[in-house]
């Protein structure tokens, strides 16, 4: 045993060396389920500017729980993440702060943060239709997806992702729970194929014949077009035609990508310095260019990519709303079998 | 002088009576370790309300069920098939190229199941070479013309992971096959019976355990599985403890169902244990000699490499060619990623640690059970090997819990004694990382331990003893020579397996701490599968030579 103890010590010890390093002036220490390849750029440039090192962890599932467990130990300062469900839970579990700074309150729209401060959005994204390009389609509601027109066309990843639990509860916040459950096995009966993959995967299906029409978010259009994702992903993406579709009474859905400050955070004014930076009109260019997503700043530039799709025009049911009705919709998508 | 020297020898054997205790001790211990998580989740699953059962009986677990029973059935009859086949194949016949064909039946375990499932998703999607090459030789311009059923369903999925987790069927098996089996296929082959009839009657049965074995681990992979359903759109119960933890915030509902499924695996191993359970498998200490394999040439012996093919062809040769297509493709894109060093050589420390601790821990609690056969370390035995029959992410979750509580402890009384703050020193220091290995994969090396020690005849172990040896030298002068060759075998899976091992990596690692899996992951997640191939392909290149090493243990072995 003492042995043991011994040589796992020894072990635990090179393991430290490996995964300390070298401390500097200023740092900073983000918990991020946003990938890796998506933010770097922009903690990059923040960096350069300011001397301030971040340290990142990315995670995908479970970050609430990690930063939750840690409790005051945590060496977290900002949660970053999408959806603005995980963003309202991370606030209602107590693991943030609210902010003060007036440069986040210019910048971000009200309906874009939280009431109390806690967390603010910095970019959006909208739920968009991708057509096969010569289909004869110009306008779309999502009511039409259950139209039966469309059977065995329609794309979709899992109905138990966020992005469609999101677009599912904004529904119930339109017709109500009832319309819902019937367009859901609508919409269900008139798949391609079984509800799954990732969004990408509706243009390359459609490329391949599989459907007609799927639905999607907006920015990986143009990563697929601008070659980002390699020579095959600008086939998928020539393949397809962009039509934003809206609510019968309302507008396109969107979702968005927002952090918030720990509640623990041991670095606040660096990280209340990086939120600031990531709102500036520098980073929301690079929100715009990089990754293809609309910037929350009014008046910040859009990728023309993105901006041939044609003019945004948000649903206006609050974000708040939508939350309140995702274990329903969640529930509701479970109930018509919709990814069986 | 007759006195002393039982006095003598009873004060020997009370010493060695306490030897015999630590091992126990340290078996119990051990399996408290493994269960911590569990019993984490137990008092996670409490907070919630029951309030979910009624929805998920009514709408979720019917499918979730038959399903996952589905998958478990498919992957299980199609690993038995490919594993003993195979092992069948190269230990009864001999063929040229019989002795590449014996370790390249091994590269599958090098794949994760998440890679084949996406490099196969390509490979096979309408827009992809095969098809395309279908369509060419029909004359078809476009995919709207004519494709093939999607790939994407529960066969796609069966057959997939059917051919990257045969190789724990092979691997057990074919060790069965060379050492006890083979007196006594030898004696059948002498009284004149027929290869088939050997196969059927003596070879099969006698594997029995080994492919039991072989297929829990199997079907516990698959049962873990998040990845390639994910791709394939497989709804298991597995996905169902996701949705409600990630999509409904339930983690107390998740960790109920997560439960009820650990509950599940246990029964089944439970079963199984029984329906064996008139059946003793003793061996003696006469020295194994393999039998002699049948030479097969010609058309037959071409046919017989052709058929062990298959499955190398099909769980590594396509997968890792197309691997190295995409990473070549991207390498004269982009160039090679600076972190891909530094990722590869966290991916072999933290696998290279973890597998030295789950080896000594997993002999620890076989030899325990050996020592003291009995409740106590029967149940410690076990106990130790749930982790693996519970979902990654899970149990994660599990370790997370309590492993954050002790962080904080540890953070909170240093700065009240010394006053300075330690940080998470478990999960910042990787620590967590290491348990959360140790936790899932325990089962391999102790499983392998417990299968390696159950060869030694005991009269060995009393031989020993009778001259003088503790526990520990017995164990050190007789056992561990003796299974040398299953622990290593064990302890190179275990390493594969930590090196592919993705949700617990990402939920407890340090930070700034990447390894191929996460990098991979990280790509993925947001389709750029491209991007990723490189690490992708690093990491089926690590895990090959871990593999093509054990195949290196077993033939000297043979």
């Amino acid at each position: 045993m003492n042995k043991l103890s011994a040589v796992k010590l020894a072990l635990f010890g090179s393991v430290m060396a490996l995964a300390s390093s070298g401390a500097s002036a200023a740092e900073l220490n983000l918990y991020t389920t946003r990938e890796p390849g998506l933010i770097k750029p922009l903690l990059d440039a923040f960096t350069a500017k300011s001397d301030v090192k971040v340290n990142t962890v990315f995670m995908k599932d479970g970050l609430t729980e990690r930063v939750a467990s840690e409790g005051e130990s945590s060496p977290a300062d900002i949660l970053m993440t999408v959806d603005f469900g995980n963003l309202i839970d991370l606030t209602e579990k107590g693991l943030t702060q609210p902010v003060e700074s007036k440069v986040l309150d210019a910048a971000v729209p009200e309906n874009l943060r939280d009431a109390g401060n806690n967390w603010f959005a910095l970019s959006t994204r909208a739920r968009v239709l991708y057509a096969a390009k010569d289909l004869d389609l110009s306008a779309f509601n999502y009511e039409d997806l259950a139209d039966p027109r469309w059977k065995g066309k329609v794309c979709i990843r899992s109905g138990q992702h966020p992005y469609n639990t999101a677009l599912f509860a904004d529904y119930i916040a339109h017709h109500g729970a009832e319309a819902t459950e019937k367009w859901l096995t609508g919409v269900k009966d008139n798949l391609a194929r079984t509800a799954g993959g990732g969004d990408r995967d509706v243009a390359k299906d459609i490329l391949g014949g599989i459907c007609d029409i799927g639905i999607a978010n907006s920015y990986y259009v143009g990563l697929m077009r601008s070659g980002k994702g390699g020579e095959d992903q600008v086939a998928w993406g020539n393949a397809i035609k962009v039509i934003l579709p809206t609510f019968k009474d309302g507008g396109t859905q969107v979702n968005i990508s927002g952090a918030a400050v720990a509640k623990h955070a041991p670095n606040k004014e660096q990280a209340v310095q990086l939120l600031e930076y990531l709102v500036s009109d520098e980073a929301q260019k690079l929100y715009a260019e990089a990754n293809f997503e609309y910037p929350v700043k009014a008046g910040a530039s859009i990728d023309p990519i993105i901006a041939s799709f044609g003019e945004l025009k948000v649903d206006p049911v609050p974000l708040t709303e939508i939350a309140g009705y995702r274990k329903e919709a969640s529930e509701l998508a479970e109930k018509v079998g919709f990814d069986n | 002088m007759t006195d002393t020297v039982l006095q003598r020898f009873s004060f020997i054997q009370a010493a060695h009576r306490k030897v015999g205790r630590l091992w126990l001790f340290m078996a119990v211990v051990i399996a408290l370790l493994v269960l911590t998580p569990i019993l984490a989740l137990a008092w996670e699953a409490l907070h919630g309300s029951s309030d979910l059962w009624p929805h998920l009986f009514a709408f979720v677990l019917p499918t979730a069920l038959t399903q996952t029973l589905t998958l478990l059935l498919g992957v299980g009859i199609l690993v038995i098939l490919i594993g003993t086949g195979s092992a069948w194949l190269v230990t009864a016949y001999d063929f040229p190229g019989r002795s590449t064909l014996e370790w390249a039946l091994l590269l599958p375990l090098a794949v994760p199941t998440y890679i084949i499932a996406y490099a196969y998703l390509d490979i096979l999607h309408p827009i992809g070479v095969v098809q395309g090459a279908i369509r060419a030789v029909l004359g078809y311009s476009s995919p709207r013309e004519f494709r093939l059923p999607d790939i994407r369903s529960m066969t796609g999925c069966i057959v997939l992971l059917g051919f990257v987790l045969y190789p724990y069927v092979y691997i057990t098996t074919r060790a069965m096959f060379l050492t006890q089996a083979a007196n006594l296929i030898e004696a059948a082959r002498t009284l004149g019976t027929t290869r088939s009839r050997i196969f059927w009657r003596v070879a099969l049965p006698l594997a029995r355990p080994a492919i039991a074995v072989g297929v829990s681990l199997a079907l516990m992979e698959a049962l873990n599985d998040i990845g390639a359903s994910e791709f394939l759109g497989v709804k298991t119960l597995t996905v169902s403890v996701y949705t409600t933890w990630i999509t409904r915030s339930d983690l107390p509902g998740a960790a109920q169902i997560a439960l009820a499924m650990l509950f599940l695996v246990i029964a089944l191993i439970v079963i199984e244990r029984w329906a064996r359970r008139r059946q003793r498998y003793s061996l003696t200490a006469q020295r194994n000699r393999s039998f002699t394999p049948r030479k097969l040439g010609g058309f037959a012996g071409w046919m017989a490499f052709c058929s062990g093919f298959v499955p190398v062809f099909i769980g590594f040769v396509a997968p890792a060619a197309y691997l190295a297509i995409e990473a070549w493709k991207r390498f004269h894109m982009a160039g090679l990623s600076r972190q891909l060093v530094s990722e590869a050589s966290n991916t072999i420390i933290m696998s290279a640690v973890a597998t030295a601790i789950v080896l000594v821990f997993g002999i620890a609690v076989a030899y325990a059970m050996r020592l003291r056969p009995g409740r106590f370390s029967g149940v410690a035995y076990r106990l130790s090997t749930v982790g693996y029959a519970a979902p990654g992410t899970v149990i994660a979750i599990g370790i997370l819990i309590p492993v954050a509580a002790l962080d904080q402890f540890i953070d909170r009384n240093a700065m009240s004694w010394f006053g300075f703050s330690t940080g998470l020193l478990l999960i910042g220091s990787g620590a967590a990382l290491i348990y959360a290995y140790t936790v899932r994969f325990l089962a391999i090396s102790a499983g392998a331990a417990e299968a390696g020690f159950s060869r030694i005849p005991i009269s060995f172990d009393q031989a020993a003893r009778s001259l003088g040896q503790d526990a520990t030298g017995t164990f050190r002068n007789v056992h561990l020579p003796l299974s040398k060759t299953a622990l290593a075998a064990a302890g190179l899976l275990v390493f594969v397996d930590c090196m592919k091992e993705l949700p617990a990596t990402l939920l407890l690692r340090p930070l700034n701490f990447e390894t191929l899996a996460t990098h991979l992951y990280g790509e993925a997640a947001r389709g750029t599968y491209e991007e990723a191939s490189i690490a992708a392909l690093a990491i089926v290149l690590i895990g090959t030579l871990p593999v093509i090493v054990l195949a290196g243990v077993g033939r000297q072995k043979a």
